[in-house]
């Protein structure tokens, strides 16, 4: 039991310690001032991100990212609901759709800044518009999937509403809809940088623009590789998450592969 | 009281045109228990969901106590023939039986008290945590078989429920429909594909035709009402109903075969 944690532990941070053991040693000696030691950025972490300034700028980066992250979900899900579930509104729909999502996201911003302004909803309805498409389309197609035999079952036995909405739907379609959030988190952390890069007063991306037109270069990078860690915990977190609420899910797929 | 009438059902796809049902028209009593027979395909589980109201009729209807059904009515249980699809994943054993009676709003103590109580009648006390994925085949059909029990239903149409359990499971399930078909006297619809099974059970055995479907002729099984393995089995008036049954299922296989097959017309 430990041993396998100790090498599932070893086999997640293998790569990372590598890849860091080599840009530690590649950049030793290094003289570009764009591309200081390893060791000279390590060395101004500390002073870098200290409380006050994780207060500062990690913690209203993080408060808009989640914002943004679970209105996306709320939204995303909804609608994909209504739109799965009736075809003449899919119909409808759908060429819609596909038009919004194939719109680079960051391409928005500029857009979004002219009627919300530079406050923290710009940057919140950024990471929104960004997340909600592989949300909504993966609830749509999650929803369209549900098994013909179980919703015959839940109708004979009169579950409806709301209970089939929880019971059949959601469930059923809960392994697309987790799918949709994995591809939205990614999309989330990257608008939530890009959206304080353009017009913003504190944050993660802001704070790195501002290394970078000081020309603390090691500060800068300190920055981005909070970014990256950020990213990394959000993920694992996200594996959990999914792990508990896919439980079902993994268990049905491995028992029909053994069979 | 059950009324079928006139009952014709096709289903249109892209390029074919499959008449399932032709003409069926037939009644079944309150607390009647009715087995149905018929050649594979000829529409059995279609007729049991134009029953259900999971399916609207191409033409004629089916009355429940005077009322045509529109809907899944109140009171109906159905054991679906694909009883692996039928049953949630998400859910464990119990939550799977309990869901419906939590949706009729029996109370709490009740509710674990018929769930206990059902699976027990199936053999599969223990299993109340295990997700339906973890049983076998047979199992899972005694999920969905106790499902329906537990939910006390004034008719209850089976679509050939006993298909994935072995020989000596089904002769329990068999006891087990009959006893609780005489306790609760409810109205039973049973389609199976066995003759032996339709015959043992039932009070009448209705036989349907091969494509295109109707009624080829409804038997009543005057065996006694007390009915046991063994015995009944072996009774001589059992053999002679089984092989009539058996004598018109083979007729009805021989009569399609000038009456070409499945009514399949490109359109
Ligand atoms: N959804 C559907 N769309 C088109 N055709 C269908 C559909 N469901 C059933 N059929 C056709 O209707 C006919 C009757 O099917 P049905 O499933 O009712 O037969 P059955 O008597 O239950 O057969 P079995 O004993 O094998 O379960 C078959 O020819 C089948 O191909
Ligand atoms: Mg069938």
């Amino acid at each position: 039991m430990a041993a396998t944690a100790l090498k599932r532990i070893g086999l997640v941070l293998g790569l990372p310690v590598i890849l860091f053991a080599v840009w530690y040693v590649a950049t030793d000696n290094s003289q570009s001032f764009y591309v200081p030691p390893l060791r000279t950025i390590l060395s101004v972490f500390d002073d870098t991100w200290t409380g006050q300034r994780l207060r500062a700028d990690v913690l209203p980066s993080a408060l808009r990212l989640l914002a943004g992250y679970a209105l996306a979900t709320v939204l995303g899900v909804g609608l994909g609901v209504v739109i799965g579930s009736y075809r003449r509104v899919r119909a409808v729909a759908e060429p819609v759709l596909e038009f919004f999502r194939a719109i680079p996201p960051p391409v928005l911003v500029p857009v979004i800044m002219l009627f919300a302004g530079i406050g923290d909803g710009m940057k919140v309805i950024v990471i929104v518009s960004g997340c909600v498409w592989p949300i909504l389309l993966n609830t749509v197609e999650g929803v369209r999937a549900v098994d013909g035999v179980l919703a015959d079952t839940a109708r004979s036995y009169r579950i409806t509403g709301p209970a089939r909405l929880r019971h059949l739907l959601l469930r059923s379609a809960s392994p697309q809809i987790m799918a949709g959030m994995r591809q939205a988190l990614s999309i989330a952390i990257i608008l939530m940088v890009i959206s304080e890069m353009f017009a913003a007063s504190n944050g993660l991306g802001f704070t790195i623009v501002q290394f970078q037109r000081s020309f603390a270069i090691p500060e800068m990078w300190t920055g981005i590789i909070l970014l990256g860690l950020l990213g990394f915990v959000l993920s694992a977190l996200f594996r959990f998450a999914e792990n508990r609420v896919l439980a079902w899910y993994h268990g049905l797929r491995s028992a029909q592969r053994k069979s | 009281m059950l009324e079928v009438r006139g009952l014709n059902k096709v289903y249109e796809g892209h390029q074919r045109r499959v008449e399932a049902v032709r003409d069926l028209t037939f009644t079944i009593d309150a607390g009647d228990l009715v087995c149905l027979v018929g050649p594979s395909g000829c529409g059995k589980t279609t007729l049991l969901k134009c029953i259900a109201g999971l399916l609207a009729p191409t033409a004629g209807e089916v009355l429940l106590d005077g009322r045509p059904v529109t809907g899944p009515p109140r009171g109906m249980a159905v054991v679906f023939q694909e009883y692996g699809r039928s049953l949630f994943p998400w859910m464990s054993v119990r939550d799977n039986v309990a869901l419906p009676l939590k949706q009729k709003r029996v109370a709490k103590a009740r509710r674990r008290e018929l769930v206990d109580e059902a699976l027990a009648a199936v053999g599969l006390a223990g299993t109340e945590s295990a997700y339906p994925w973890q049983l076998s085949g047979g199992m899972q059909q005694r999920v969905a078989i106790a499902r329906a029990v537990a939910y006390e239903p004034e008719v209850l149409l089976m679509d050939e429920p006993f298909a994935a359990v072995d020989a000596q499971t089904r002769a329990d399930l068999e006891d087990l429909v009959r006893a609780l078909w005489k306790r609760l006297g409810v109205t039973i619809l049973f389609v199976t594909h066995d003759i032996d099974e339709a015959v043992y059970l039932g009070q009448q055995v209705i036989m349907l035709s091969a494509s295109p479907t109707v009624v080829q002729e409804r038997l009543a099984i005057d065996l006694p009402a007390e009915r046991d393995q063994l015995h009944t089995r072996a009774d001589a008036r059992f053999t002679h109903l089984r092989t009539h049954v058996y004598e018109q299922i083979q007729a009805a296989k021989r009569g399609t075969r000038t009456d070409a097959a499945v009514a399949s017309v490109a359109e």
